[in-house]
């Protein structure tokens, strides 16, 4: 093979370090739309023998279901891309009216290297519209960060009963291919 | 439960609140979510529980909410009660739910044709004909049916509450509007409802 690994799945070091800080921090369910930058926490998710990972036909399924985690004893987080978030806002309402923890960690697009329009006014609109809905927004730009912004992020969610998102840098998983 | 009367049309158009009574007099523990609207309207007026979560955000998200529920709380059967309009909003979550197949989760659907809370306003499923048993069931949720009458759905009722789901039960109701209205204070809904399943003590 002369062409290089696709660049998100040239590393998974991160990846596995960003998925145990979520095994430690107690998150037994795993909601999510599929990204290839989040292929790897979502393999992972499904092989665990304490976690539940739940495939969701869009991303506002995840925000009531983890709230529904949450209702019912369990911790949970929702796995989706930039573009989902734009799904999402309206349901938002419901962890800001139910003062629920909530964690999200999303895989940005429409910035680094795009190269699909259609993927650019959502994700540079993501941090905006997330704050608007009160969520706390924390980015990721290099693969050291990543597991310690995603264990602090964890922390805040349900410790301290808060909104976060942790938002992957489209440079930190790398440059968009389609297989 | 034949099939030749399992469709929308054949089913009687009963009352959501005779019905919501029907269910809420067979439950012991169970944790019921109800759907924004009338829906959640008539549960209230059946009898408060603190078992029950009175949602009232966005159409659509009984169904998430009880899945979340229901993967917490495997041993306590989770039932979410829908608005035909809700659940219109959200339709692949009964996909979500037959892949995830949730032995516990109930699904119960109240079905009018109407945005009944806006004025009355005719579905576009209404329009269509479009058969929400026969979207569940395609869905991949086997146990799929409508409530042919009061009867039915009593019994459609005690088998979902003893037997393994996923279960769909979907039906037919006239336009009365709700006899009165839930309470909207969700942080307290939401104390009373995990304390009311012990997730908070």
């Amino acid at each position: 093979m002369d062409q290089p690994a696709p660049a998100d799945t040239a590393s998974t070091a991160w990846k596995d370090a960003v998925f145990a800080a979520l095994e430690a921090a107690g998150v037994s369910q795993v909601h999510y739309v599929p990204d290839a930058g989040h292929a790897t926490l979502i393999a992972r998710a499904h092989a665990h023998p304490r976690m539940r990972a739940v495939p969701l036909t869009t991303e506002e399924e995840g925000v009531a279901a983890c709230v529904g985690a949450w209702l019912g004893g369990a911790r949970a987080v929702l796995l989706m891309q930039s573009s989902g978030v734009g799904n999402c806002i309206n349901m938002l309402s419901l962890v800001r009216n139910c003062g629920a923890p909530f964690l999200t960690l999303v895989t940005m697009r429409g910035e680094w290297a795009e190269f699909n329009p259609w993927q650019v006014p959502m994700g540079r609109a993501t941090p905006a519209v997330l704050e608007a809905m009160g969520v706390a927004v924390q980015r990721v730009e290099r693969a050291e960060d990543a597991a310690e912004t995603v264990d602090a992020a964890a922390a805040l969610a349900y410790g301290a009963g808060s909104a976060v998102a942790v938002l992957f840098a489209q440079r930190l998983i790398g440059r968009k291919v389609w297989k | 439960m034949s099939a030749t009367i399992d469709t929308r049309h054949n089913a009687k158009v009963m009352n959501r609140f005779e019905l919501t009574k029907l269910l809420v007099a067979k439950l012991t523990d169970e944790a019921v979510i109800g759907g924004i609207g009338n829906a959640n309207f008539d549960l209230w007026a059946a009898g408060r529980r603190p078992e029950n979560f009175y949602m009232l955000g966005s159409m659509g998200l009984a169904v998430p909410i009880a899945l979340g529920v229901a993967i917490a709380q495997p041993h306590r059967t989770v039932i979410a009660l829908e608005g035909d309009g809700s659940l219109l909003m959200q339709l692949g979550c009964l996909a979500t739910v037959a892949a995830r197949a949730p032995r516990n989760l109930v699904i119960v659907v109240w079905d009018n044709g109407i945005y009944q809370i806006t004025g009355g306003q005719k579905t576009p499923a209404a329009a269509a004909r479009t058969d929400l048993v026969a979207i569940a069931r395609a869905s991949g949720i086997v146990e799929s049916h409508w409530a042919a009458d009061e009867a039915e759905f009593e019994a459609l009722a005690a088998r979902a509450l003893g037997a393994p789901g996923p279960w769909f039960i979907a039906a037919r109701i006239d336009d009365k509007p709700a006899v009165t209205q839930t309470e909207r204070d969700p942080v307290r809904i939401r104390d009373a409802f995990m304390r009311g399943i012990g997730s908070r003590s």
